[in-house]
């Protein structure tokens, strides 16, 4: 008989173990549903994982990009997981990264076609203040009226997505292509353009401050007063109270440090790799970012390994199509896979499974 | 190990040769080939393309491909590979196509309903989707019996405006009364949405629904709530055998074929193509048994008066939506204005998405 034990502690081996296990297991349960669809799963694999790095072809190129589609997921992954880890639910990271960019996007095009050094430093700034200021609604909302902020964060998303559309199609549009909704190209005005700091590396301003962020989190979390009283926070509120800590102090901290970073992420997109703002500018950054906090085991480590394997299987993900023709649902099937499992295996983090004799009851 | 890596390189020299004729085409998608609509449009043009030149090419897909960065990593992948031309079928990857292009000049880029052409490797080419609309809104004039028609549009381009401006004016001209409600998504592929569209423009009393949205999900809402509808871009009649009056179906196969054609002759060359009937880039799917045969007579009559060149379905007088004159009588739009057309016509009674 198979009975299942609450561990008195989590295991610290499964823990760290587990997300290697579940990239194994991904391997191998999609190179079956490959190899059911008829492609060779080896090669799939290859182009998946190895190839964006490795490739003669691809990876010079690729190698970037994997920068520049990582850094924004981990620069927003990094805040969510201080507010996760202290019980504050940020689900709305994508309306902040849109207002972020909206933010800073605004400030370049106020100033179009001046030329300044000071225009792109006053974007960093706007863009954080558009990300936080979205995150404050939830954080006054819950600390004033303790509305929920998974709802009001998530909804907000929503909200955010139509102040984009509007912006898109009116006071931001650019004036020199009528007819067609989106901004001017940021990349094309120098000034504003968050361009790549060495060429052909995908290191941009947004990469810098990704490894910033990580920088500070993990500092902040493992060395801080701030950091202590998350975790406190997370894992026994009632002591947290009775030790001093506020509760609306910390929620407010910390859907501000994860709003204001989703709002750097979507400045450093609109003014670099996406380059203006468009109805469909938010890719759904803020919404993956969730995933790699997770995958990361909301650690900064971990999270930048986590970002860095999500972005991989993005990139490979295409890859595999162009040159296997693998359907593209089979591929966000794959990466569905990757949570399914790490979940699936967290299971034995906090428990064990015995197997015993008939004879208990 | 190493006979075999000799052995490997040596075959892999010699079948390159054999491979230097075929051509590799290369396709990104905005939604699943699986849409039922627009995307599957383009797939289907590509499968003729491929049957067509069998050996000769060689395509390849990516398909949901985002806007902005994501396109642009995609066609770089793809000029990475050796692709000689590539298909960018949604209007939104202009900036990319032509950062692309401008960066791989031995590449021949296609872009559908493009309007950035900063390079003299990308093609634009779009159908004149408009005549067809003209003869949808006939048909839905005629048809309507609450005089309230339902309209999806997905973004405010040109070419979803002048199809709404078409279909009304249209609408309009066999029915008097006719009114058009229209529900923006900004997305091209929501089924979800869609539906939801639908559902509150039957609310709202629309009979009938006409969509410029990839999905098949306004004409199953349609089919259960006993209205009328027309599909998208492919002919949508097996998700509401009743309800589906028509749709206008894109077939670009005949110019994909021209133009990869041109690529190997070696005579491919920049252009800005506009096709409608009079190419055969679009026709109309089957027409509904329930169309009564003179009007379908009608329609067949408007479909061969446009393709001849005979009568243009923006043909003055037209007024703007505020009431200032647009065309004056007998004058008939230039294809510049249609392609900026960023205004509603007189009658229309929804605001304009600004």
């Amino acid at each position: 008989m198979i009975r299942l034990e609450k561990r008195k502690e989590p295991s610290k081996l499964w823990r760290i173990a587990n997300p290697f296990l579940a990239v194994a297991l991904t391997m191998l349960a999609g190179g079956i549903m490959f190899a059911m669809l008829g492609k060779d799963p080896f090669v799939a694999i290859r182009l998946i994982f190895f190839d964006p790095i490795f490739s003669e072809t691809f990876a010079s190129y690729s190698r970037p990009q994997l920068l520049i589609k990582s850094a924004p997921l981990i620069l927003i992954a990094v805040g969510l997981a201080i507010g996760f880890k202290a019980n504050v639910w940020n689900i709305g990271a994508e309306g902040q990264y849109i207002m972020g960019a909206l933010f800073g996007a605004g400030v370049a095009l106020a100033f179009f076609p001046a030329p300044g050094w000071y225009i792109f430093p006053l974007m960093v700034l706007a863009g954080a203040f558009g990300g936080f200021l979205w995150a404050m609604i939830p954080a006054i909302l819950k600390t004033r009226f303790n509305t929920n902020e998974i709802l009001v964060s998530l909804l907000l998303v929503y909200v955010a997505e139509r102040i984009l559309a509007a912006m898109a199609l009116g006071l931001m549009r650019n004036p020199d292509q009528p007819g067609f909704p989106g901004s001017r190209d940021l990349r094309r005005y120098e000034a504003a353009y968050n361009s790549e700091l060495i060429a052909n590396t995908g290191m941009h301003w947004g990469v810098v401050a990704a490894i910033i962020a990580v920088i500070f989190a993990y500092v902040m979390m493992t060395r801080h007063m701030l950091g202590f009283h998350i975790q406190l926070a997370g894992q026994a509120p009632r002591a947290a109270r009775f030790g001093g800590v506020s509760p609306a102090r910390l929620v407010i901290i910390c859907l501000g440090i994860s709003g204001a970073l989703a709002g750097l992420a979507g400045m450093f997109e609109v003014s670099g790799p996406g380059g203006q703002v468009r109805i469909e500018f938010a890719s759904g950054y803020g919404f993956t970012a969730i995933i790699v906090a997770f995958l990361g085991r909301l650690h900064p480590i971990g999270i930048v390994l986590a970002g860095l394997l999500l972005g991989l299987t993005y990139i490979g993900g295409e890859l595999s199509q162009m040159m296997l023709q693998l359907p593209g649902a089979a591929i966000q099937v794959f990466q569905g896979m990757l949570l399914f499992f790490l979940l699936a295996l967290d299971f034995q983090t906090n428990y064990r499974i015995r197997l015993t004799q008939g004879a208990h009851a | 190990m190493k006979k075999l890596l000799t052995a490997a390189v040596l075959s892999a020299a010699l079948a390159t040769p054999a491979l230097a004729d075929t051509t590799k085409v290369g396709f990104i998608y905005i939604g699943p080939v699986g849409d039922f609509g627009w995307t599957a449009g383009h797939d289907r043009a590509r499968q003729e393309l491929q049957d067509h030149f069998g050996d000769a090419v060689e395509t390849s897909i990516v398909e949901n491909v985002d806007y902005g960065a994501d396109a642009e990593r995609v066609m770089t992948q793809m000029a990475l590979s050796g692709t000689d031309m590539i298909f960018a079928a949604s209007f939104g990857y202009g900036p990319d196509v032509n950062a692309v292009a401008g960066r791989f000049p031995n590449v021949a880029f296609q872009h559908a309903t493009g309007y950035i052409q900063e390079h003299d490797n990308i093609s634009l080419f779009d159908a004149r989707f408009y005549e067809g609309r003209a003869v949808l809104g006939h048909i839905a004039g005629k048809m309507t019996e609450t005089n309230t028609i339902g309209y999806i549009a997905s973004y405010p381009i040109p070419a979803v405006v002048s199809g709404i401006n078409s279909a009304y004016l249209h609408a309009k001209a066999v029915n008097p009364d006719v009114n058009f409600r229209i529900i923006w998504t900004y997305s091209w592929f929501d089924p979800a949405l869609e539906a939801d569209a639908a559902e509150t423009l039957i609310e709202q009393g629309a009979d009938v629904i006409m969509q410029h949205t990839d999905s098949t999900a306004a004409v199953r809402v349609a089919e259960d709530a006993g209205v009328m509808a027309f599909g998208q871009a492919s002919d949508m009649v097996e998700f509401g055998p009743t309800a589906h009056l028509s749709a206008i179906v894109d077939r670009w196969a005949p110019y994909y074929i021209s133009r990869v054609q041109a690529l190997k002759d070696g005579t491919w060359e920049a252009q800005n193509s506009w096709m409608g009937f009079a190419e055969g880039i679009i026709e109309m799917a089957p027409w509904n048994d329930r169309i009564p045969a003179e009007l379908q007579e009608e329609a067949d009559g408007l479909i061969a008066a446009i393709a001849a060149g005979e009568y243009h379905p923006f043909t003055g007088p037209i007024n703007r939506q505020d009431g200032t004159p647009w065309l004056a009588d007998g004058e008939v739009a230039d294809d510049g204005a249609l392609a900026t057309m960023d205004f509603y016509v007189e009658g229309i009674t929804s605001d304009f998405p600004n």
